[in-house]
Parts: C-alpha cells; structure tokens; sequence
C-alpha cells in the first residue's frame, strides 16, 4: 500500500488553501475571506481579484478580524479568516473563545506557516502550541492536512460543515503525495495495513511517516500507518481498532508534545486500551532560526527519529 | 410614528423594577450599569428598533442590537421578555443553575435575542462591524447597533475595530458609549482617564453625537440623526451621558454598585422608588 504514496512535485499547503478558496469564491456566494495584511502569504490574490466584495482587509489587527467573523457569521456568510498560526490563535484566543467557539459560530480560522517549517523567522512565528489551545475549545473542530492536495479538499470541505473549524497548514514546499479530492472531516485515512505498530502522524509529518515506514517495512517491521489530519473529533474507532491489533503506538507531529495529538491520543488509549507509545513532537521548546529541515532535525522530528521511536517501542 | 414619552418612562420603571428583582433574587449581577442603560433599552426595543420578538438569528431586513458590555445583561433580558422574545416569568432565572439567562448574556443555551456572547470586553463592535457588513453584501437597509461602556474602550480591539469601520466605510451602524464616568475600581479619570472622548472617536474617521441616556426625546431624536450618516461613508457615535444607577438614589452616580447586589432592606428601598407598571414577573 505505501507505493501508491510518491510524489513528483512539491507545492505549499498554503498554496492548497488559496486554490481552494479560488474554487470556492466561484461555487458558493456565502463565502467571505478576511485577512490581516498577509495576501500574499495566504495565497489568496485570486479570491480577492474575483471577488473584490467578499473580501475585508482588517489590516494588523486580527482581534478585530476575529469579531468581524464571528458577525458576519452570526448573519449568514460563511467567513475565512487568514492569517499566520501564530496569530490566528494565541494572540487571539479570548475573541476566539468568546465570539465563535462560545457562540458557536461558523466560523473558519484558517492558519498558515504553522511549526518549525515556517523555518528562518525563527520561533517569534513557530507556533507549536496553537493545536492544544484549540483543541481545548468546546465543539472546535481542529484539521492539519498532510499536503497540498489534502489541505485543498479540507478547506473545500470546511465550507459545507457548519460550524467553527481550525485549519493548519504550513510555509514550506513539501512533497504532494495524497490523491486528490478526497476529504471527510473526521475520518482517519488508513495508509497501509500492518502488525507490528500503529505509526500516526499528521500535517507535515505524514510524509516524514510515509518515509519511515517504507525504511521499516524494508527491514521487516510490520507498519499500520494513518494519516490523521482531523484532530478533534478524533477518529477513536480507527486508532482504537489499530492499536487493538498491533498493540502500541508511536504519534509524530509538528507541535509541542503537551497538547498535541498524540496527548490526545493517549488519552483514548488510557481510557480504553492502555499501551506502550512513543511521540514524536517538540518535547517543552521554543524552536529558533533555520531552514525547515534543519529544524526538524535538530528538534527530534526527522525521519530517523520517528524510525528510533518505533523501534525502541516495547 | 408619535412619540408616546409617558409610555416608554412607564415601562423604562418596570425595567428597572425588574433589574432590581433579578439581581436581589440571586445576590448578584450588575444593577448599576443597567439601571443606567434602562433608558436607552426602552426606547430601543419598544420605539427605536425595527425589530421581530419571534427571533431570526441572521436579522435579515430589521434592525440589530449588539452588547459589547455583557455584564448589563438584566437590563437586557428585561427589555427581551417584556417585547415578546421570552416568557416574562423566565426572568426569575437569572443566574440560577441550568437558566438560559447566564451572567452574561450567551447563545450557548438558545435564548432568543441574543446573537453573540459577551462579557469579556472590547469585542462587540467587532462583531457589529461584522453584521453590518453582512447587511450591505445583502443590499439590506437597516440598521446595526452596538452599545459599549466607557471604562471599556480602554480595550486595545475597540481601536482597531474603529480604524476598520472607518477604512471600510461602514455607515450602517450606530454605536453608542454608555459615558457614565465609572468602571469598577472608580471613576474613569482614576483608573485610566479616556481622555477627550469625542476628538479621540473623532479623529478615528467617526462622526461623533452626543445625547442625553435618560431623556428619551433626546434619546429618539439623536438616534434618528445617527440614522442618517448611511449612505455618507462615515460610522456615528453616540457619547450617551448617563448616570450610573439611575433611578435608585442610593445608587446613583457611584461605582459602587456596578457589581453588587442589594441587601433585602436596599432592595425594599429600590423597589418602593420605582412604580410597577407592567406587572411584576
């Protein structure tokens, strides 16, 4: 099954989101971009040029967007906000709490240049909390795509869900390898079947994930891979079945290991199935300057370090 | 439409009447505030507003009130059940365990006539801004309110939701301060002095009203002024002056009770002041 998972070409997830919110200017009128002075990092130009009304500029001031947001909701349009991981949480969070996730507005926070891979803005930027505060949030729904075709079927699929959505996504150009098209918020993907371990990742680290795999199946570690980009609601009957037959867990990510997703998932194993796992997050740092793969590296997210982990699982 | 002054003065008394009860009946909530905006509410929801008590959470085609200081809730939920959005008797549940009258007003439990939470202040405007957007996208002529405290704009969001008003040009909504001097540890000019209220909205890019919070000829007639700046490109403001417990001597004009509730003897006192029009819930 992991040979179906190649890739020609590397795009931005970012680039995915702006795609999709081309497509989605044209198909559906109730949608609404609003952003905070970062057009071009978003991706979102031909949005703006096709749908000069639908779109607000709210400038340096992203509490503010979110209000607008959560006010255009409360009226029926269907808002994106844009605007990087770092501001579109933290800075943010009271507004968010109150005026959309309280209120329960349909609202889409959408998030780019997430993580370490934001790379050499240093970590002012590398938001690696941003996944355990909205988590926490009563009735948010928390997504970090894998890659570009996924990220532009997530943000497509966001539109027809009704109700306050979190969107990760990232900087860097990273390899594109999930089919097309193909997005159910909540559904774990299955990647490859195996015995030995049940191997999670998300967003960026699902290709990190797809690597070690292929590296441990190759010498003679039997590898359940799965792809999980919904993190709350978390799809438990996918991880529960999988852990169920190979009896741990490894959980790779590009976020602090307190908060993440695989705290959530140890936490549905302990409740219901208590196992050996392993994580493989930033473990209590703030990252710093670099180029994405040097970080990633240097913090203990590389594809080595999620191969160590799996192997050291007893 | 003739302005019947006696009526609204009538039913502003129940209001505060009912303010009372709700705060007194649980030992807490924000009785000064609320008392100071009584006035404002009754000519809103029961002269102002073109409004529909059966509750449409979008608002299309009527009017729209926002409240950014959600701790003056009773006096909301008062001028709500008494035009129709809720049963009156609800009002006996304020701040009582499984109650959709929380603290602070919320759409959480699904009372009709509120749109977004508040409490945590600064906010409202946002989410005005947000509105009233959503109403010129519709070619939909009416109007957004939004009522602020003072002590509030020490907010650093209120400025930025000022700044985009303006830049986006967003006339079809009227904001109004409550300019009542007083915020929790004491008077405005102690704790952070706003400064000059009016040159500071001013200069934001707003045309800026001022009326008085418990004259309702000046209320209705200043608010019909406000009306007109759509279509000019420019948001309004109304610096409300109001007192701060209006309508109760033992509090008005201090900060005192802005969170506290009265003892049964105050509340015995309040009430006696304020005539029962409408009935007591």
């Amino acid at each position: 099954m992991l040979d179906k998972y190649t890739y020609t070409e590397k795009k931005a997830t970012r680039d995915g989101f702006g795609a999709a919110m081309t497509e989605l200017g044209r198909e559906n009128e109730k949608v609404v971009a609003l952003c905070a002075d970062l057009i071009g990092s978003l991706k979102i130009q031909k949005f703006i040029e096709e749908n000069p009304q639908r779109f607000f500029q709210v400038g340096i001031a992203e509490a503010n967007m979110m209000g607008i947001a959560a006010g255009l909701a409360t009226t029926g349009m269907i808002p994106f906000t844009s605007t990087f991981a770092n501001f579109s949480t933290g800075r943010v969070y009271d507004q968010i709490r109150q005026s959309i996730a309280y209120s329960h507005k349909n609202v889409k926070i959408c998030a780019s240049h997430a993580g370490l891979t934001l790379g050499e803005d240093g970590a002012t930027h590398q938001i690696l909390e941003d996944v355990g505060m909205m988590k926490m949030l009563p009735g948010m729904t928390v997504i970090n795509p894998a890659d570009y075709n996924q990220t532009k079927a997530a943000t497509k699929a966001i539109a027809d869900f009704k109700g306050p959505v979190y969107l990760r996504f990232g900087r860097p150009g990273w390899p594109v390898f999930m089919p097309e098209g193909e997005f159910e918020i909540g559904k774990a993907i299955l990647m490859n079947e195996g015995s030995d371990i049940t191997l999670i990742a998300t967003g960026h680290m699902l290709w990190y994930a797809v690597e070690a795999a292929r590296k441990l199946e190759a010498e003679g570690m039997s590898v359940e891979l799965i792809n999980i980009h919904t993190i709350k609601p978390l799809d438990e009957e996918a991880i529960l079945k999988s852990v169920k037959k190979t009896g741990k867990c490894v959980v790779a990510e590009e976020h602090q290991r307190n908060g993440g997703l695989g705290e959530s998932v140890a936490g549905l194993l302990a409740r219901n199935h208590p196992s050996p796992m392993a994580f493989v997050a930033v473990n209590d740092s703030f990252g710093e300057s670099g180029k994405p793969s040097e970080l990633l590296d240097k913090y203990g997210l590389s594809i080595n370090d999620i191969i160590a982990a799996c192997k050291n699982l007893r | 439409m003739s302005i019947d002054i006696e009526n609204l003065k009538r039913t502003a008394s129940q209001v505060r009447r009912d303010i009372i009860r709700q705060v007194a009946a649980v030992n807490s909530g924000h009785p000064g505030g609320s008392l100071g905006c009584a006035d404002l509410f009754t000519a809103l929801y029961f002269h102002i507003m073109d409004h529909d008590p059966s509750f449409n959470m979008k608002g299309d085609n009527e009017d729209m009130f926002f409240l950014s200081n959600g701790h003056i809730s009773p006096v909301w939920y008062s001028v709500l059940a008494r035009s129709g959005y809720f049963p009156i008797q609800e009002l006996a549940t304020f701040r009582k365990i499984n109650s959709r009258l929380q603290g602070h007003p919320a759409t959480h439990e699904g009372l009709p006539g509120i749109r977004v939470a508040s409490g945590s202040l600064g906010q409202g405007i946002s989410v005005a801004i947000g509105a009233a957007l959503t109403k010129r996208l519709n070619k939909d002529d009416k109007h957004i309110f939004v009522l602020t405290g003072d002590g509030e704009l020490q907010e650093g969001q209120i400025w930025e939701s000022l700044m985009f008003a303006a830049h986006h040009k967003v006339d079809n909504l009227i904001a109004i301060v409550d300019y009542n001097g007083q915020q929790i540890d004491g008077p405005n000019e102690e704790v952070i002095s706003l400064g000059n209220l009016h040159d500071k909205w001013s200069s934001f890019g707003w045309d800026v009203l001022e009326m008085d919070g418990h004259d309702f000829e000046d209320i209705i007639n200043t608010i019909t002024k406000a009306k007109e700046n759509k279509g000019t490109g420019k948001p309004v403001v109304i610096l409300m002056k109001t007192d701060m417990g209006k309508g109760v001597d033992f509090m008005e004009g201090t900060h005192k009770w802005h969170g506290k509730a009265p003892n049964a003897e105050q509340t015995e006192s309040a009430l006696s002041q304020l005539e029962e029009t409408l009935g007591d819930y």
